[in-house]
């Protein structure tokens, strides 16, 4: 059926992300949390997630734009904003935040800037899978009475 | 719920219903909403009632608002308007409540600071659901701790009295003292169990010690050091206080706390010292809360009794707790004894192992949570509490600038700053064993009074020299944290241990009886904080009177300007080679 189908899909997206790392066990987590109280709690988590951190992004660009570059300060904006990406379980970004960690407690700029570009990209490639991953949920939830997500 | 009631009925062996412990009221303080929301999920799921918030301030306001109406908080390390540690310094002190500390850093030395600012625990993000499942045992245990003490020990030490209502000002924590008594009365027929469902039956909470009974005790502290060369004790503290409800274990146990609370901040200090000693300019200014601005303009904090040491700092002030006895009385909605007890007053005063103390310290430099107002962290690695650990000599000035309080290294005190804690806090960690208290008081009063004592801010010198002999007993120390201004003034006890710290959240005011230190701070605008010790403080607890005197050595005086200048200008640190000097965390005081 067309409805099991997307099922299946939505569920191998949904693998997809722990497979190839960009997930972690955090994501699960929210997942449980989900409940008839709160049928769209993931989806909301992660729209939070991305509304908050988008200010981080803006703060951590800003500052490394600053001369010379003040790494505690640097140090501090992505400890938030890794705890921020702790929070969804965004695994890929985390470990590009430890490494920009590192290349501050280094004082070593150049490696702050190209990390940051790196974490920039995942954290823009994650927010795209999770966009067409929840649109797909939504589909799916759509026309049921109760949210339709998948289950491993 | 209240927690504490169902224990005390059935000796807190079993939870009161077997819906425990599903309804655990928790707060819990993150700046980050994403976090904020799944948190909340998660304990809801545990059942539990949660509380968000996303500012550590607010989570303060709420706490001291409800003051019954929160079991354990959870709250992050990192947030912007606050350091974690200091909410925890404060939620200790002034609620008594368990406090989990959250973070994705997961840095040993991190979670070490987390305990000895007396966390209950400390978690790693991402938070599973479990372990929060678990959180409600620190209420548990808590409870258990405190029913312990109090059936262990005849006085008081370990009984907690919750008054219901607050005789004092709003703001206070002060419990009536109708729960005190009935719990006196419990005690004299050592019967344990109150009548828990009555609200005003004392339900073994710990006295608080609001702003307002602080300040009587400083007042009577000040009053014995001042007429007499003799000790202070408990029983005489109490009778001149003439609060009814009050007994001599609630101040004996105050002091204990404030003692251990000062030898933590010592202990600090000492680590502290050891990065660099004191610099006024290390003050985080960042911090915002604890960066004393220098602007701030210094109203004149000083303790009742200049005996202490007095450091004016535009916003920082230290507080410095010296506190063998009790000393918190004048917190205003800021101490709670009862965090205080346990963390800082111990016998072993030099020790800062209680992670109370700690707690302690940083409550106080949360004076001004509202404000800009920092504490210079001082870690007072004052001995106070202790004889052995005591580090006699006061050094005469502490500067603090931007939270730094520097002490002039002429006595065997250590008092550092702790450039850490200085955003927010000012620990007070000097107890003082064996002297009088100077009644703290409030910012304004205080002020006033101490420039009437002793100490004036321009001419601190005669003041202080007058005040130290007759302090010789008690010293106090008073930090005041103004929101805008600060400074802490710090007596010195030679013997018992006071500490009285005030705060006056409006004012930002903390006093805190520092009984070994005489530094006098003069008030000065300009200037941070000033400490300004005596020769010779014995900052011991066991250390007669005697060693006050020194405080009037006119060298000790004399450099008091000279010190002064400085630290108005420069962040230097202070012409004293003060590293020894602990810098105490006023921490205690909440404005």
């Amino acid at each position: 059926m067309e409805r099991n189908q997307m099922l299946r899909q939505v569920a191998v997206m949904r693998q997809s992300f722990f497979d190839q790392g960009f997930l972690d066990e955090q994501f699960v987590q929210l997942e449980e949390l989900q409940d008839d109280a709160n049928p769209n709690f993931v989806e909301e988590v992660v729209t939070l997630y991305y509304r908050d951190s988008s200010r981080q992004i803006l703060n951590i660009d800003q500052a490394l734009e600053r001369n010379p570059l003040d790494f505690n300060k640097l140090d501090t904006y992505m400890h938030q904003f890794k705890g921020s990406s702790t929070s969804i379980g965004a695994k890929k970004v985390k470990a590009e935040c430890t490494q920009f960690r590192e290349y501050c407690k280094a004082g070593n700029g150049e490696g702050c800037m190209r990390t940051f570009q790196q974490v920039k990209k995942e954290y823009a490639i994650l927010k795209r899978k999770l966009e067409a991953y929840f649109q797909q949920v939504r589909v799916q939830s759509g026309p049921s009475e109760t949210a339709c997500r998948p289950r491993n | 719920m209240s927690f504490s009631a169902p224990l005390m009925e059935n000796g807190f062996s079993s939870p009161r219903n077997e819906s425990f412990p599903a309804g655990l009221r928790v707060l819990v303080v993150d700046d980050d909403p994403t976090w904020l929301k799944i948190l909340e999920k998660m304990l809801k799921k545990c059942s539990y009632e949660v509380t968000t918030c996303g500012l550590a301030r607010e989570a303060l306001k709420l706490l001291r608002e409800r003051k019954d109406g929160y079991d354990i908080v959870i709250s992050d390390v990192n947030m912007p308007d606050m350091d974690g540690f200091k909410l925890l310094e404060h939620v200790g002190l002034e609620m008594d409540l368990p406090v989990l500390m959250m973070s994705v850093d997961g840095e040993t030395s991190r979670v070490m600071k987390g305990v000895q600012h007396g966390a209950c625990d400390y978690l790693l993000k991402p938070i599973r659901m479990k372990e929060l499942r678990n959180i409600w045992q620190h209420v548990f245990r808590k409870k258990i701790h405190e029913i312990r003490d109090i059936e262990s020990h005849d006085s008081f030490d370990g009984i907690q009295i919750s008054i219901n209502g607050s005789d004092l000002s709003d703001d206070g924590h002060m419990f009536c003292g109708e729960d005190l008594t009935s719990v006196r009365k419990r005690k004299e027929f050592e019967n344990k169990h109150d009548d828990v469902g009555d609200h005003s039956s004392p339900k073994k909470h710990r006295v608080v010690w609001s702003v307002d009974l602080h300040q009587k005790f400083v007042k009577a502290v000040n009053q014995i050091g001042f007429d007499s060369k003799y000790e202070v004790g408990p029983k005489k503290i109490l009778d001149l206080m003439n609060v009814p409800w009050l007994t001599r274990e609630n101040v004996a146990s105050h002091l204990q706390k404030y003692r251990l609370y000062l030898s933590r901040l010592q202990k600090e200090n000492d680590l502290k010292a050891s990065f660099g000693g004191i610099k006024l300019s290390d003050l985080p200014s960042k911090d915002p809360a604890g960066s004393f601005g220098v602007q701030s303009s210094i109203s004149g904090n000083q303790n009742d009794v200049p005996n202490g040491r007095y450091q004016y700092s535009g916003e920082n002030f230290f507080a410095q707790d010296l506190d063998t006895k009790n000393h918190e009385g004048d917190l205003k909605r800021v101490v709670s004894e009862s965090t205080d007890t346990k963390s800082t007053l111990t016998a072993d005063l030099p020790d800062p192992q209680e992670t109370r103390s700690s707690q302690m310290s940083f409550d106080h430099s949360f004076a001004s949570l509202d404000s800009e107002v920092n504490y210079t962290a001082i870690p007072a690695q004052y001995s106070w509490s202790e004889a052995p650990q005591f580090k006699e000599e006061h050094k005469p000035l502490l500067q603090l600038e931007d939270g730094f309080s520097q002490l002039p290294p002429s006595g065997l005190h250590h008092i550092q700053i702790d450039p850490l804690q200085s955003a927010s806090s000012i620990t007070s960690g000097l107890s003082v064993t064996g002297r009088e208290i100077c009644g703290p008081e409030k910012i304004k009063p205080l002020y006033a009074q101490f420039n009437g004592n002793h100490v004036s801010l321009l001419s601190p010198k005669e003041s202080a020299i007058d005040s130290f002999p007759v302090q010789s007993k008690s010293h106090m120390v008073k930090h005041q944290s103004f929101e805008p201004i600060s400074t802490a003034i710090s007596g010195m006890k030679p013997q018992g241990f006071n500490l009285s710290c005030i705060t006056d959240f409006e004012s930002c005011q903390r006093n805190l009886i520092s009984a070994t230190d005489t530094t006098f701070a003069p008030f000065n605008e300009d200037l941070t904080v000033c400490w300004l010790q005596g020769d010779c403080h014995s900052m011991n607890f066991e250390l007669p009177n005697v060693e006050f005197t020194d405080y009037t050595d006119p060298g000790f005086i004399a450099e008091f300007p000279i010190y002064l200048c400085d630290t108005l200008t420069s962040d230097n640190e202070c012409p004293f080679d003060t590293p020894e000097y602990p810098i105490v965390d006023q921490g205690l005081f909440l404005s």
